[in-house]
């Protein structure tokens, strides 16, 4: 049972970072149809970030904001320069285009940051939590809760807000947004920002547990996505349960079957769901027209 | 969709070959610039990758079906002439074979029910694939050697072992041509047009009573066996075998072949392969700047020629005489 706690637990703490890549996708995804594998190096920039502002002398506190700052900046920068420059492009093309961004991104972190393991001190204490014979570390519930609060507040911008409903008008026909009088560019852009943003706050969160390093963001990018795919994308609820379970399944084979073959049960369980429900756990069943 | 550069292949066999003898000149020519054996090694690893990108190629450009999990393929095609020799006395010649009749059957028992999914569902189900086949491979060390890999023993051809890069670039090269004239053909067979039925609208086609199961399975079999053939030469090529050939990063690659290339377009996968193989090489230059060099060219290559290289290229000219 104590076993049990023990892998649950780390499966929560990475299947919360997951959700958070997934909710990134989705988001921009349902802004602007494009898949955007740059999702996990937004992760890696702001643990990178937050790291070497730290390593220079900048207080902890500042170089976080500084570093959400920047990757937001990063976002946006991606949508202005890349992808609204290739409007009108296929599908695959955009895929392309944000994996090039995804290579270059690295590629800058390897000359800019190192290509070493760095970490940040946690939040809280380092002294694990013991709960039913299951140690559990202070900054896990820093992701966990972090997470949470992201959700949250994410889930009342788009809700409760007036941006919040034409992100939602926008996501639903991007012409007759445009028709009310919607700028969808700058919601697009939003959307991209804020993927950013909550890529760095996942990556800041996770790195006193994780580390983090230049090349961290193409196995978080493909773990996202696969999350994403799991949930059904486009829905948001999808993203979080995806990631989640993801997380989960990863933490108990590697406890339960074995630590090499983790991705290997996470992608069976994944191809099986995708059999029988082609369009993921909450996706909509599309029709096409003829 | 009839800005399918496949069009202009219409007509009879004889006529559609025809198209491939400037590209049989390079191959036979350009030897005679390469001064060293590099050149032989990085122009036959062009033709190596140009064969997989061909497969995919068939696969994305003329079904619209994406893989993101392609190298799994290469993967087991290579391994195929490695372990063969290794663990089960098969021959190199034999267990190269004996891969391509693994990627079959794969092909075929996977690709039914992976077939059924759609746009990216298919993505992150071929992706899943790919995945499962690169775990195995580094995981399964007393065959494979583990995440070091493993020695691939010299093909031997008429009693000759086949030693350093110079051979594999006849090879490949051939090879590829042969694949390219095949693929020519299968276009523009029912089958080829069938498939393009199904790219523009799976159910007009169905309704017009195309097989879109069995098609589309027979090109996702078709493409397997490109990239088995593909991961075998490059293991024989390297003489050695390490489980990257299959890694998601490898499968990412052929697909940005394909589109840098030009989807759908058959010589557009040896531009898209030769872009991708040449360009890390001459940007090793460039040191620390490599990866950085590349994404950019990569982002503004998709950005300004966004139907890829060689269709973009080839419209640009066309409107200019016209």
């Amino acid at each position: 049972m104590a076993e049990f706690l023990q892998f649950l637990f780390s499966g929560l703490t990475v299947g919360a970072i997951y959700a958070l890549v997934a909710i990134g996708f989705t988001l921009i995804y349902n802004a602007s149809d494009v898949v955007n594998f740059a999702q996990g190096e937004f992760v890696m920039l702001g643990g990178m970030t937050t790291v070497f502002l730290g390593y220079v002398g900048v207080p902890l506190p500042l170089a976080t904001i500084v570093a959400i700052l920047a990757t937001t900046a990063v976002g946006f920068a991606l949508y202005r320069l890349a992808i609204a420059t290739a409007r009108e492009a296929d599908a695959v093309t955009l895929i392309i285009i944000t994996i090039g961004a995804s290579i270059f991104i690295r590629g800058v972190a390897e000359i800019v940051f190192d290509k070493r393991f760095h970490s940040l001190p946690p939040l809280l204490s380092n002294d694990p939590i013991r709960v039913g014979g299951a140690a559990i570390l202070p900054q896990s519930l820093v992701v966990l809760a972090g997470a949470l609060i992201i959700l949250l507040l994410l889930w009342a911008f788009i809700e409760r807000t007036m941006f919040g409903k034409a992100v939602i008008a926008t996501s639903a026909n991007r012409i007759a947004a445009r028709l009310v009088g919607i700028d969808t560019q700058i919601i697009v852009g939003a959307c991209f920002a804020l993927a950013a943003a909550i890529g760095a706050i996942a990556g800041i969160l996770v790195t006193p547990i994780t580390l983090t390093s230049y090349n961290v963001g193409t196995l978080l990018a493909l773990k996202g996505f696969a999350a994403a795919m799991l949930g059904g994308i486009g829905s948001a609820t999808g993203a979080v349960v995806g990631g989640i379970l993801l997380g989960l399944l990863e933490a108990l084979a590697a406890g339960y079957v074995s630590a090499s073959y983790k991705d290997a049960v996470a992608f069976v369980v994944i191809l099986t769901v995708l059999f029988a429900m082609p369009h993921g756990l909450f996706g909509k069943t599309k029709v096409e027209r003829v | 969709m009839s800005v399918l550069p496949a069009d202009r292949f219409r007509g009879l066999p004889q006529q559609r070959l025809f198209s491939l003898v400037p590209l049989a000149a390079i191959i036979l020519l350009m030897p005679l610039m390469f001064s060293s054996a590099y050149y032989y090694r990085v122009a036959a690893l062009v033709f190596i990758f140009a064969i997989a990108a061909l497969g995919l190629n068939l696969l994305m450009g003329f079904a619209g079906q994406v893989s993101l999990g392609h190298a799994g393929f290469m993967g087991i095609g290579a391994y195929s002439v490695a372990i063969g020799p290794a663990h089960l006395g098969i021959s190199p010649l034999p267990s190269f074979v004996l891969g391509v009749m693994i990627s079959t059957l794969v092909a075929f028992v996977v690709g039914r029910p992976i077939l059924r999914l759609k746009g990216h569902y298919l993505a992150v189900a071929t992706l899943g694939f790919g995945v499962l086949l690169a775990v195995a491979f580094t995981n399964e060390a007393s065959w494979t050697g583990g995440p070091d890999g493993m020695i691939v023993p010299h093909l031997a051809l008429l009693g000759r072992p086949l030693r350093g890069p110079e051979p594999w670039y006849w090879i490949s090269a051939s090879t590829f041509l042969v694949g390219a004239a095949v693929a020519l053909n299968l276009i523009a067979s029912p089958t080829g047009r069938a498939l393009r039925g199904i790219h523009d609208s799976e159910i007009a086609a169905r309704m017009l009573g195309v097989d879109v199961a069995g098609k589309k399975l027979i090109i996702f079999v078709v493409a397997a066996v490109y990239a088995s053939v593909a991961g075998s030469y490059l293991a024989l090529l390297n003489s050695y075998i390490t489980p990257d050939v299959s890694s998601f990063l490898r499968s990412i690659e052929l697909v940005a072949m394909v589109v840098l290339g030009g989807m759908g377009s058959i010589p557009g996968s040896l531009v898209g392969s030769a872009v991708l193989v040449i360009l890390p090489q001459a940007l090793a230059f460039f040191h620390d700047y490599e990866h950085m060099m590349l994404g950019l060219i990569v982002m503004s290559v998709m950005i300004f020629l966004r139907r890829g290289i060689l269709p973009s290229v080839t419209a640009a000219f066309a409107q200019r005489h016209k």
